[in-house]
């Protein structure tokens, strides 16, 4: 019985100290994280592909990001790249949003 | 009377036999394709095989890849759909028999396709590696591979579009050049070069089937037209500066320039990172007005007739269609099919119009003349809609 239950609180603590990063409190919520993985699919993906391979963009694959820093991809995001087809979407998405973004394109989208 | 009594019986026998031999319209072999299409469902690697006459769903097939940016080249007996794929997929449908005939994994990022003249050919533009590859229609077999290299820098291809005299006219957006490739020897292409046409292409397409090809550019405001029945007087930019010096509005979706509209001797050219669309004489290739709409425009797309000119937008206006008259140069209809309009696509002869809005995973088809909603069908994730009366159509 008491073995169990403390099996339990450190599953449960393991899991949560597992789904709080630093960042957790500006984390975008569920349900807007479901929107912005419909963004990034859809609006990012008709230039960087669907499974973000690439198209007339460049791949957003998690190697292809590696060597570049965050800031520099949510700025990116949010800013754009001048010179280039990639627009700025500060009207749509904060800098919250972007990160997160940033976040899910180093784990890998799944397709 | 007694004498035809046999004749009777033999008839009625003849009845009874095959109505049992042939039960009908139930094989699927015994139709056209005449009114078949494909519905691309992006995210699921998957097409519908449609008709338009009573607008139904037949089959899918599924197993294509990545179908992000797919589009769809017809063979000219009507039978087979080409499908190219954004992960180099090509993909060869029996649009009858509603299955996968062929497939090949050609390259590792592609744009679109074509089928030559003659229907004997298959062309696919990629990204990467830059370039076009040539495959024979029947076997899917490389044929020609024709790199995209310049000063020895690969090249992004798009705008690939079949031309007369057995041909393919693409656009390369890094370099700023068009090429025309001629295939009538068909492992031994023979490229035309056109340099410094102006800065990112983005796109290509034909107008007076077949006489000139257009790249809209990206990064300059202006057009790069090439005529093709003179082609050694070069490449001519059109509407120059038709921004005016204004900075362009950031651009969420490339426009589309397959399909432009061409009509009553005007061409409707969307802008790019601007509301408008803009029509031009194809006669002087002068500016002969531009027209308000409610976004960027990504399609505009003429009724075969050329009476009414149909555009969709880019994100964030994607929502919406507007209907242009031709005869005012006005938005006489604005309406919304629904969330994401991805694309539209008229039956052939433009009494009805098929549009897919990804966000609804729906299809929604208007007849053209009364603007009604006529059906709906669903669908995941819908983006192109390519029917098979295309295969008659130069520069598709």
């Amino acid at each position: 019985m008491w073995r169990a239950a403390i099996v339990q609180v450190i599953t449960a603590g393991i899991l949560a100290a597992l789904s709080e990063p630093a960042v957790a409190a500006s984390e975008p919520s569920g349900a807007r994280q479901a929107q912005l993985l419909e963004l990034l699919k859809h609006d990012c993906g008709s230039c960087h592909g669907l499974t973000m391979r690439g198209g007339l963009g460049p791949p957003l694959l998690p190697q292809a990001l590696a060597t570049i820093d965050d800031a520099v991809l949510i700025e990116t995001i949010l800013d754009g790249r001048p010179g280039t087809p990639m627009p700025p979407w500060r009207f749509q998405l904060d800098p919250a949003d972007a990160a997160w973004l940033v976040k899910s394109l180093r784990a890998g989208v799944s397709p | 009377m007694t004498a035809c009594q046999p004749f009777v019986r033999i008839l009625i026998l003849l009845a009874i036999l095959t109505s049992v031999a042939w039960p009908g319209a139930a094989d699927p072999l015994l139709r056209g394709t005449g009114d078949l299409g494909v519905i691309i469902e992006r995210a699921s690697g998957r097409i519908q095989i449609v008709e338009t006459s009573q607008a139904t769903k037949l089959t899918e097939v599924t197993g294509l890849g990545d179908l992000s940016h797919a589009s769809v080249a017809f063979s000219r007996d009507g039978r087979f759909a080409y499908v190219f794929g954004r992960d180099g997929g090509l993909s060869k449908i029996d649009l009858l028999a509603g299955r996968l005939e062929r497939r090949v994994v050609q390259a590792g990022n592609a744009i679109g396709g074509a089928i030559s003249q003659d229907g004997r050919l298959i062309a696919v533009s990629n990204y990467e590696p830059g370039g076009v590859k040539v495959f024979d229609a029947i076997s899917l077999e490389l044929i020609a591979d024709i790199p995209a290299m310049t000063d020895g820098v690969p090249s992004k291809v798009v705008g690939l579009v079949d031309i007369p005299d057995q041909g393919f006219a693409f656009a390369l957006y890094d370099a700023g050049e068009i090429w025309l490739a001629d295939v009538s020897d068909r492992s031994q292409p023979r490229v035309r070069r056109f340099a410094g046409i102006g800065r990112q292409p983005y796109d290509g397409f034909i107008v007076e089937q077949g006489r000139y090809y257009i790249a809209g550019l990206f990064g300059e405001d202006g057009l790069a037209l090439l005529d093709l029945w003179r082609p050694d007087g070069g490449v001519k930019r059109i509407l120059d500066g038709y921004g005016r010096g204004e900075e362009p509005l950031p651009v969420y979706k490339m426009p589309h320039l397959e399909g432009v509209a061409v009509a009553a001797g005007l061409v409707f050219l969307p802008a790019v990172g601007r509301h408008e669309v803009l029509v031009v004489d194809s006669r002087s290739w002068q500016e002969v007005g531009r027209i308000a709409t409610a976004g960027q425009p990504v399609f505009a797309i003429a009724r075969p007739d050329g009476r009414q000119v149909w555009v969709n937008f880019a994100h964030p206006d994607n929502a919406t269609v507007q209907v242009i008259d031709v005869a005012s140069l006005a938005v006489v209809h604005s309406f919304s099919p629904g969330k994401a309009v991805m694309h539209l696509e008229f039956t052939p002869k433009g009494e009805e119009v098929w549009i897919s809005a990804r966000d609804d995973d729906r299809v929604r088809v208007y007849a053209t003349r009364t603007l009604r909603l006529l059906k709906e069908l669903a669908a995941e994730k819908p983006s192109g809609i390519f029917f098979a009366a295309r295969a008659h159509r130069i520069g598709y």
